[in-house]
């Protein structure tokens, strides 16, 4: 093909889909190139500054994978909730703050008997136990409450159930435990840093990401090899012709709450280890990033949970920098959350399905 | 084997009476077969053996034990699987995990193995696509892991409801010949079909369900030559 045909091609590709498309779809044309050159001029702007160095972005990076990974194990709770009842658990941010102040109740007791800084390796397992057996617990009791009734009907009343609970946690612990900022006692020896391959990483982010990996090799061992694993797979596919196989699927839905809900605990506890405060609050706005990194990801989709959670927080840890810095703002980083929403809704505009999501019509066998 | 045992079965949506205490019996090791035109109730009955619809009069016993009371997957270990209207594979799994979680209720390994040997014997075609998602199958191949799956639970009684539906006729003959194989292995069959004649050919014992009512029974052969049957679902005059 010559140059002038390839060209003509293009040009009357161009016109057909000019004919063809509505106003509405020039609006999202003209949103996806200011976004592009918003990005762009950024970037460039960022570059040319030279504020950071090469490491401060390699330490960037870590502290947004350290961060993506908290978000990764929330938003596997939401997904595989929606993956198996197509409904969002919209009281799964609270199941997280509940699991993070029962480690820091179990932290406390450990910490008085001096264990979390002599026995480290006994201490941190059981102060992440607390809070994946409580979160655990609390999702399944909702699972109860908000979406056992339901299951049988089509109906908003789970949502607004679990809406309801969100509440009820929230301002529960809020009553128990007070408003104040919180931190888990007696880790002083995450106090440091370490080096790693010529970067100066804090202890506590070497300890929430690791942590991250391994329960989620954990989960992905429990979904793709147990017997557990392929009912919930079965479930999330035909719930009627899972039962019909000898699958019990109330029993298959409660351990799917139990294990978002053990991860969320998880979370939380990781959480409070590196960002070293909590707050009765914090289920609402972390709930909402886990929310957008599986929606990110591609809701319903595990492997999606978990590449929208680190994404997500990759983009809100080297975002200001890398952006934001480029526009001369006095204070870039307070807007990292800008980013992370931001994303969210462009995402749910262009790209609705996520990174690794298929489209819903293509769902069904 | 085993007999499956209705007795005024009345199963409702809300208000309406889908099944009005309906009573037959699927005699044990013979194919039973249950005409019917659209919406008599075929697949409520089905449903409400298996346990997924509330029944809300009625006994459904498996050698004189009630089953009526169990959960839709213990149903399943007590020895009944269905091959559903509409094959309801698990479109996202291969074929060959199909039959796998067919075999979700058993822990007898080696039996299994040998069992997802013998699904392969009886339809050759499968091996072929053994390792492709089932939800890229044709509708006959289809048909053929839906009841490969059910089989997989090694059951005693087997329901199948319109397994022939929207197939080729020479996929319709295997798929007779397929329940006709499996039921001479010693599992009772309660065969739900649209296509009377070809389902009244192959039964033991049939009957006739209109509107939820079990209006006439016989054998097979009485069922093809009584002249109500024949007018209704034969399209001969009568
Ligand atoms: N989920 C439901 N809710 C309300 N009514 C239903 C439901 N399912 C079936 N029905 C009604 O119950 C009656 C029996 O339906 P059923 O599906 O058992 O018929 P069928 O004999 O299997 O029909 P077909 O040959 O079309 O499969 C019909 O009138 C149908 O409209
Ligand atoms: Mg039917």
């Amino acid at each position: 093909m010559t140059a002038a045909a390839i060209s003509a091609a293009v040009r009357n590709r161009t016109a057909d889909w000019w004919r063809r498309s509505i106003w509405v779809d020039h609006l999202m044309l003209a949103i996806r190139v200011v976004v592009a050159v918003l990005v762009l001029w950024g970037l460039a702007g960022g570059i040319a500054a030279g504020t950071y160095s090469a490491a401060n972005f390699a330490s960037f990076a870590m502290f947004g994978l350290t961060i993506g990974s908290v978000y990764a194990l929330i938003a596997l709770g939401y997904t595989m909730v929606y993956g198996i009842l197509r409904m969002i658990n919209f009281a799964h941010g609270d199941v997280m703050m509940v699991g993070s102040f029962a480690g820091l109740f179990a932290a406390s007791s450990l910490s008085g008997a001096g264990l979390t800084n002599d026995a480290p390796l006994i201490a941190l397992p059981l102060v992440l136990a607390a809070g994946m057996a409580v979160g655990a617990a609390v999702s399944v009791a909702i699972e109860r409450v908000a979406y056992r009734p339901f299951l049988h009907v089509r109906s908003l009343a789970p949502l607004i159930c679990a809406i309801g609970l969100s509440f009820v946690l929230q301002y529960g612990a809020r009553g128990l435990f007070g408003t104040r900022n919180r931190a888990y006692p007696g880790f002083g020896w995450m106090e440091g840093t370490v080096q790693v391959a010529g970067l100066t990483i804090p202890i506590p982010q070497i300890v929430a990401f690791g942590a991250a990996l391994v329960v989620l090799a954990g989960l992905l061992a429990i979904v793709r090899l147990t017997p557990l694993g392929k009912a919930m797979r079965a479930v999330s596919e035909d719930r009627d012709a899972a039962a019909l196989v000898g699958i019990d699927v109330s029993r298959t839905i409660v351990f799917t709450f139990a294990i978002g809900g053990a991860m969320a605990g998880v979370a939380g506890v990781l959480y409070a280890l590196v960002f070293k405060q909590i707050t009765v609050f914090m289920g609402f706005f972390l709930g909402i990033k886990g929310f957008a990194a599986a929606i990110l990801g591609g809701i319903g989709n595990l492997g999606g949970a978990m590449l929208g959670g680190l994404v997500l927080g990759l983009a809100e840890a080297l975002g200001p920098a890398l952006l934001l810095e480029g526009y001369g703002l006095p204070a870039p980083y307070q807007l990292k959350d800008v980013i992370g929403y931001g994303m969210l809704v462009l995402i749910l505009i262009f790209r609705p399905q996520g990174l690794l999501g298929e489209r819903l019509a293509a769902k069904r066998a | 084997m085993r007999t499956l045992d209705v007795r005024d079965l009345t199963v409702a949506y809300g208000a309406i009476s889908a099944v009005r205490s309906a009573s037959f019996t699927a005699a044990a090791g013979k194919i039973t077969a249950v005409v019917g035109a659209n919406g008599a109730g075929k697949t409520t009955v089905l449903n409400a053996i298996s346990g997924l619809r509330d029944v809300r009069a009625g006994r459904i016993d498996m050698d004189g034990q009630d089953i009526g009371a169990l959960p839709p997957h213990e149903r399943v270990r007590a020895g009944i699987a269905q091959v559903p209207e509409g094959r309801r594979l698990f479109g996202r799994m291969t074929v060959a995990e199909n039959l796998e979680i067919g075999a979700f209720v058993r822990q007898d390994r080696a039996k299994v193995r040998q069992d997802i040997e013998r699904i392969l014997v009886l339809f050759p075609r499968l091996k072929e696509r053994y390792r492709q998602l089932a939800g890229t199958l044709s509708g006959g191949e289809q048909q053929m892991v839906a009841m490969g799956r059910a089989m997989m639970a090694d059951p005693s009684v087997l329901l199948l409801d319109e397994p022939t539906m929207g197939l080729a006729p020479q996929i319709v003959d295997l798929v007779l010949e397929a329940v006709q194989a499996i039921n001479a292995q010693g599992v009772t069959v309660l065969l739900v079909e649209q296509n009377a004649y070809r389902a009244l050919e192959i039964a033991d014992q049939a009957f006739v369900l209109e509107t939820g009512e079990v209006t006439l029974s016989g054998s097979g052969e009485e069922l093809l030559s009584h002249p109500r049957v024949r007018s209704a679902y034969l399209g001969h005059d009568a």
